[in-house]
C-alpha cells in the first residue's frame, strides 16, 4: 500500500507516492530518475549510494523512502551552485581523484559531510572519513590528496 | 610575427576529459538506462555445488504478480553455449550453457530466469521457481579435485583436469646437480573477488531487426560477435555499447551467460530488458581471480648466483572454463615467472583443474602477479638461507642493460630494461640503508618492523597476432583505431580499446594533438560502441590499450597528418619536406607569415577542387595495429610494516614504488594507475580471500565477509620512475595498468616476513591476517605469557 511523502531534494521539494518498503535509493534513481546515486552493493559496505539528509552523509540504501518523509536530500546532483562547481567536485578532477567514476558521487558526498564537520582535517581523519566509502580504481591517496586541496580552498 | 609553436601534450598532467561528467553524476552507466516499456530479469541461481536438476518447475512463479516469462535450461538452450577464446594444447571442455539444464557445477550456477513488469516482482518470483535436486559430492580444492576418487565435475570429460601445460628450458638436472643451496617453499596465490564497484548489467532492445545491448563489459566487440553469433542476427544489426562502465580487472573480460539470455529475452518478449546483478549474486556469478598453488624450488650457488627453477602450480578454474580462463593459469603464468633475472634452466608444470567453485578468469594482472610473487617470495627464501642482502640478491642475477633485446629461459624476448637503475632508486627513496635505525627505534616499543623488497618485470602490450595464434589464442592482438576530422575541422577519434577508468578519452586526445598541433580539448575520443568505431577492436585488458591501441590512434593521426602536409605543400606550391604543421598551421619553411589554417586545409580536402594528382578527398583514416612484440615494464618497489605483536596487525609505514613503463604520456594517470594497482596488491597480501566450506558454500560471500580495503586500511605512497623506452612501438610506451597490483604483493609479504624473522618465521601465506600473523608469533613464542 503506496504513502504520499514529502521530500526535498536538490532543493525541490515535492510530494511523492512511496511503497513503504522502497529504499531512499530506488527513490533517487528509478522515481527521480537521479542516477548519479549508484548502488554497489547490497550490505551498506560500498558507500556509493551515499547522499547527504538533513545535511548528513547517508547510505541511501539503508533509510526506507518513507523515513525521509520531511527531509532535505542532496545528492551528487545538486552540489553545484549556480553553474559552479563544489570546491570538492573541483579538487577530485584537479587531483584525479576520480577513474571508473563508479564511487566518485559517494565519495564526494562523504567529503562535504567531513569538511562540514571538520574544517581542517588531517590524511588520518580524511582516511578514517571515506572507510565506508570503497573505490576499487584509486587507491585512494588522490581522493585525500583532493579532500586536503578543498579543505584548503574552502578555509582561505 | 612570432611562430606558434606546438606544445608537446605527450607527457602533460593533462586534467582529464572524462571527469566532469564522473564529478557531477550525469555520467550514464548501464543500470542508468531505462527504456519504454522494460522488463526485469531476475536469474534463479543453485543453492548446490553440484547436483542434478531433476526438475524446474515454473508454474508458481509464472502466476505471480507482473511475471511476464520464466524461463528454464531447457527453454534457453537456443542461445547456445558459452565462447572459450583459447585453446591451449589439449584443453578439455564440456558444453558451458548459459543457464544450465541438466547438472549445477557451482552455487550459483544459473538454472531458470525470470521476467517481470519490475525488478522487484521479478526478485519474488525468482523463490518461486521450484527446482528439484539430486545431491552429488563436492570439491572445491583443486589439488583435492586431482586425486583419485574425486567427484567428477564434466562427466563427459572423464576427468577434473582440464589440462597440463608444461614449459622446460636449459638443463634443469644440472641445474640441480651443480646446486650448492637449493631453497623449496609452496607457495600459495589465494582466490580473490575483484570487485569493480559497478556491478555488472545488461540492457536489451530489439527494434524491428535491430538489436543494441548496453553491457558493463571491456570487449564490446567480442560480445557484438558471439550475441550475432549465439542468437544467429547478422552482426551488422547488433550493437554493443559499453558505456560508462565502473571498473573491471578482468571481471567484465568476458562472454557472459547474461549478455547472451537478456538480448535472447528481449527478442523472444519484444521488450526491452535489464539484468543488473546485486552484489552477493556478483560475488557467485561473476568470475573469480587466482587461486594457484605452487611449489617452488630453486637451485642456486651460495653467493646467489642462480642456476635453476622448477615451479608445479595447480589452477583451480571453477566449475568452467570462462572466456580467457586458461591464459592466467598457463601463458601469462608460466613464461614470465623468471622475472627480471638471468636464470640458466626453468621446469614449469601447469595442471587446471575443475572445482565445484565459481569460475577463475583474468584479474587485474592475471597470471603476472601469480608470476612475481613465485619469483620475488623465492628470491627473498634465498637470500635469508644464504644470509644475503635481498637486494643484493637481486642485482647479482638482474638481466643486465646491456643484453637488450633479452631472450629469456621462457623464450621471450624483452624489449628493453635497466633493472638496476630502478632498484637503486628505490634504495634511496625508500632510504633502505635507514632502515636498521628504524627497526630499532621500533623493537623498543615492542613491536616487529620489517622491510620487503619486489623487483618485478611483467608481460604487456597483448599481442603480436602470430605470437597468439601460436599460443593457442583464439584472435589477433591488434588494435584499431579511425580518426575522422570533419569538413569543418572537428576531429573524431574512435578506439577499439574500451576503458572503463583508464581515461583513454585523455591520453589518446594527448597523442593525436602532438601529430596536428592543436589542444587535447579539441579533439573527441568516442570507444565502446560497435555501430561507429572499425569493424573490430579487441578491448581494454592485460595492459595492452597504450601500447597497441595508443599506437594504433598515433598512426591513424600519422597518416592525416601526413596526407595534410601533402596537400598544403600543393597549395603552398612547396615540396612536402620542406612543409612545417606546427601550432595549428601549415607553412613552408622560414615562412611562417604565409601560412594555412589547419582547417582550411581540410576544408580544401572536401572541397576537392584542388588536389593534387591522385589523391581522394576528404579526411579519415583507419588503422589496425598489430604490434612487432610484448613490452615488458619493470620496476622496484619497497614495503616497510610494522607489526603489533598483541594483534598481529600488520600497518604499512612506507611504501616506495620505482616503476619504468618506457614513455609517459601522462604522468598523473600512470600515477593513478599504479596507486590502485598497489592497493589490490595489499588487499591479497593483507586483507582479501574467498573462501569456501566443504559443502562449496561460499562463504566470504558479501562485502560484510570480504575485505575490500578501504581508505584507512592503506597508506599513501612515494612514487617516482625510470624512463626506459620500449623500442618496439613508435611512442617507446610499455603500458601501466597492472604494474602495481604485479609488484606489490611480494614487497608486502617480503616485508612481513622479515619483520617475523627475527622469531624464526619462514613463511606465511596470503592473506596475512591479524589473525595468521597473531597465530605465528604466538606458535614461534609460546611460552611468554602476557602480564
Amino acid at each position: 500500500m503506496s504513502r504520499a511523502i514529502s521530500i526535498t531534494v536538490n532543493g525541490t521539494t515535492q510530494s511523492q507516492e512511496v511503497e513503504p518498503s522502497l529504499l531512499l535509493v530506488e527513490l533517487l534513481r528509478e522515481q527521480l530518475h537521479l542516477t548519479g546515486t549508484h548502488v554497489g552493493c547490497d550490505t551498506s559496505q560500498c558507500g556509493a549510494c551515499t547522499v547527504l539528509v538533513d545535511g548528513r552523509a547517508t547510505k541511501a540504501c539503508t533509510v526506507l523512502a518513507v523515513q525521509a518523509d520531511g527531509a532535505t536530500v542532496t545528492t551528487v546532483e545538486g552540489l553545484a551552485t549556480g553553474g559552479a562547481l563544489h570546491p570538492v567536485q573541483r579538487a577530485f578532477q584537479a587531483q584525479h581523484a576520480t577513474q571508473c567514476g563508479f564511487c566518485t558521487p559517494g565519495m564526494i558526498i562523504s567529503a562535504v559531510d567531513l569538511l562540514a564537520r571538520n574544517a581542517k582535517p588531517t590524511e588520518a581523519e580524511i582516511r578514517h572519513a571515506i572507510k565506508g566509502n570503497y573505490c576499487r580504481c584509486t587507491g585512494y591517496q588522490n581522493i585525500v590528496r583532493a579532500i586536503e586541496a578543498a579543505a584548503a580552498e574552502v578555509g582561505r | 610575427m612570432t611562430v606558434t609553436t606546438t606544445p608537446k601534450f605527450v607527457g602533460m598532467r593533462v586534467l582529464r576529459k572524462e571527469d566532469p561528467r564522473l564529478i557531477t553524476g550525469t555520467a550514464t552507466y548501464t543500470d542508468d538506462i531505462v527504456l519504454p516499456g522494460m522488463v526485469y530479469a531476475q536469474f534463479v541461481r543453485s543453492p548446490h555445488a553440484h547436483a542434478r536438476i531433476k526438475r524446474v518447475d515454473t508454474a508458481k512463479a509464472k502466476q505471480a504478480p507482473g511475471v511476464v516469462a520464466v524461463l528454464s535450461g531447457a527453454d534457453a538452450a537456443a542461445t547456445g553455449t558459452l565462447p572459450l577464446f583459447v585453446n591451449v594444447p589439449g584443453i578439455k571442455q564440456s558444453k558451458h550453457f548459459p543457464i544450465a539444464a541438466d547438472k549445477v557445477r557451482y552455487a550459483g550456477d544459473a538454472v531458470a530466469v525470470v521476467v517481470a513488469d519490475s525488478h522487484a516482482a521479478a526478485r519474488v518470483a525468482a523463490a518461486l521457481v521450484d527446482v528439484e535436486y539430486e545431491l552429488l559430492p563436492v570439491v572445491v580444492d583443486g589439488e583435492k579435485a586431482l586425486a583419485p576418487g574425486a567427484p567428477i565435475i564434466h562427466e563427459d570429460l572423464g576427468t577434473n583436469l582440464a589440462c597440463t601445460y608444461p614449459f622446460k628450458g636449459g638443463d634443469i638436472d644440472k641445474a640441480f646437480a651443480d646446486a650448492e643451496i637449493v631453497v623449496k617453499q609452496r607457495l600459495v596465490n589465494q582466490r580473490l573477488i575483484p570487485n569493480a564497484m559497478e556491478p555488472r548489467s545488461v540492457v536489451a532492445k530489439i527494434d524491428g531487426n535491430e538489436l543494441t545491448l548496453w553491457s558493463t563489459t571491456q570487449i564490446p566487440h567480442f560480445v557484438q560477435l558471439f550475441v550475432a553469433i549465439n542468437l544467429g542476427i547478422p552482426q551488422n544489426h547488433v550493437r554493443v555499447i559499453a558505456p560508462e562502465v565502473g571498473g573491471g580487472f578482468g571481471s567484465k573480460l568476458n562472454v557472459y551467460a547474461e549478455e547472451l539470455v537478456v538480448p535472447f529475452l528481449a527478442r523472444q518478449l519484444g521488450r526491452p530488458v535489464k539484468w543488473t546483478e546485486d552484489r552477493r549474486e556478483g560475488y557467485l556469478a561473476t568470475t573469480h581471480g587466482r587461486d594457484m598453488v605452487h611449489d617452488v624450488e630453486l637451485a642456486a650457488k651460495r653467493d646467489g648466483t642462480l642456476l635453476g627453477l622448477r615451479v608445479r602450480t595447480v589452477a583451480n578454474i571453477g566449475g568452467y572454463l570462462q572466456a580467457f580462463a586458461p591464459v592466467s593459469a598457463t601463458i601469462l603464468h608460466v613464461f614470465i615467472t623468471p622475472g627480471a633475472y638471468h636464470l640458466p634452466a626453468y621446469d614449469c608444470e601447469v595442471k587446471v583443474a575443475y572445482t565445484n567453485t565459481t569460475p577463475i578468469d583474468a584479474y587485474r594482472g592475471a597470471g603476472r602477479p601469480e608470476a612475481a610473487y613465485i619469483i620475488e617470495r623465492i628470491m627473498d627464501r634465498l637470500a635469508d638461507e644464504i644470509g644475503m642482502d635481498p637486494a643484493e640478491v637481486r642485482r647479482k642475477n638482474f638481466v643486465k642493460p646491456d643484453a637488450f633485446p633479452y631472450t629469456t629461459v621462457s623464450t621471450l624476448v624483452y624489449d628493453s630494461g635497466d633493472y638496476a637503475k630502478a632498484l637503486d632508486l628505490a634504495i634511496e627513496r625508500s632510504d633502505y640503508k635507514g632502515f636498521a635505525k628504524r627497526r630499532d627505534e621500533t623493537e623498543r616499543r615492542g613491536w616487529y618492523r620489517g622491510i620487503g623488497l619486489s623487483s618485478y618485470v611483467e608481460i604487456c602490450g597483448l599481442a603480436p597476432s602470430k605470437a597468439n595464434a601460436a599460443l593457442g589464442i583464439g584472435w589477433g592482438g591488434y588494435e584499431s583505431a579511425r580518426i575522422r576530422v570533419n569538413p569543418l575541422g572537428t576531429v573524431q577519434v574512435w578506439t577499439g580499446t574500451s576503458p572503463h577508468g583508464q581515461g583513454h578519452e585523455t591520453s589518446w586526445s594527448q597523442i593525436v594533438a602532438d601529430q596536428f598541433g592543436i589542444r587535447p580539448d579539441d579533439i573527441e575520443v568516442l570507444h565502446g560502441d560497435t555501430l561507429e568505431s572499425p569493424g573490430m577492436g579487441v578491448g581494454t585488458f592485460g595492459s595492452r590499450s597504450l601500447a597497441v591501441g595508443g599506437i594504433a590512434v598515433h598512426k591513424a593521426a600519422q597518416r592525416i597528418r601526413e596526407k595534410v602536409i601533402r596537400l598544403a605543400a600543393h597549395l603552398l606550391e612547396a615540396s612536402p619536406d620542406d612543409v612545417v604543421f606546427e601550432g595549428g598551421k601549415l607553412f613552408v619553411k622560414g615562412v611562417p607569415e604565409k601560412s594555412k589554417a589547419f582547417g582550411e586545409v581540410v576544408f580544401q580536402l572536401y572541397l576537392a577542387a584542388n588536389l593534387p594528382d591522385g589523391m581522394e578527398p576528404g579526411l579519415e583514416s583507419i588503422v589496425y595495429h598489430d604490434p612487432e612484440n610484448f613490452t615488458y615494464p619493470f620496476g622496484t618497489h619497497v614495503c616497510e610494516v610494522e607489526i603489533d605483536p598483541e594483534t598481529g596487525a600488520v600497518e604499512i609505514v612506507r611504501y616506495t614504488a620505482v616503476d619504468d613503463c618506457g614513455v609517459q604520456i601522462n604522468p598523473m594517470i600512470v600515477e593513478g594507475q599504479l596507486h590502485g594497482g598497489i592497493v589490490q596488491a595489499i588487499g591479497q597480501a593483507l586483507y582479501e580471500g574467498a573462501v569456501y566450506d566443504e559443502n562449496g558454500q561460499l562463504l566470504t560471500g558479501s562485502m560484510m565477509d570480504y575485505h575490500v580495503p578501504t581508505a584507512a586500511d592503506v597508506p599513501s605512497f612515494t612514487l617516482d620512475h625510470t624512463v626506459t623506452p620500449s623500442p618496439v612501438n613508435a611512442l617507446g610506451v610499455k603500458g601501466i595498468g597492472e604494474a602495481g597490483t604485479i609488484g606489490a604483493a611480494p614487497a608486502v609479504v617480503n616485508a612481513v616476513m622479515d619483520a617475523l624473522s627475527s622469531i624464526g618465521v619462514k613463511h606465511l601465506d596470503m592473506p596475512l591476517t591479524p589473525e595468521r600473523v597473531w597465530r605465528a608469533i604466538r606458535a614461534a613464542k609460546p611460552m611468554e605469557v602476557r602480564k
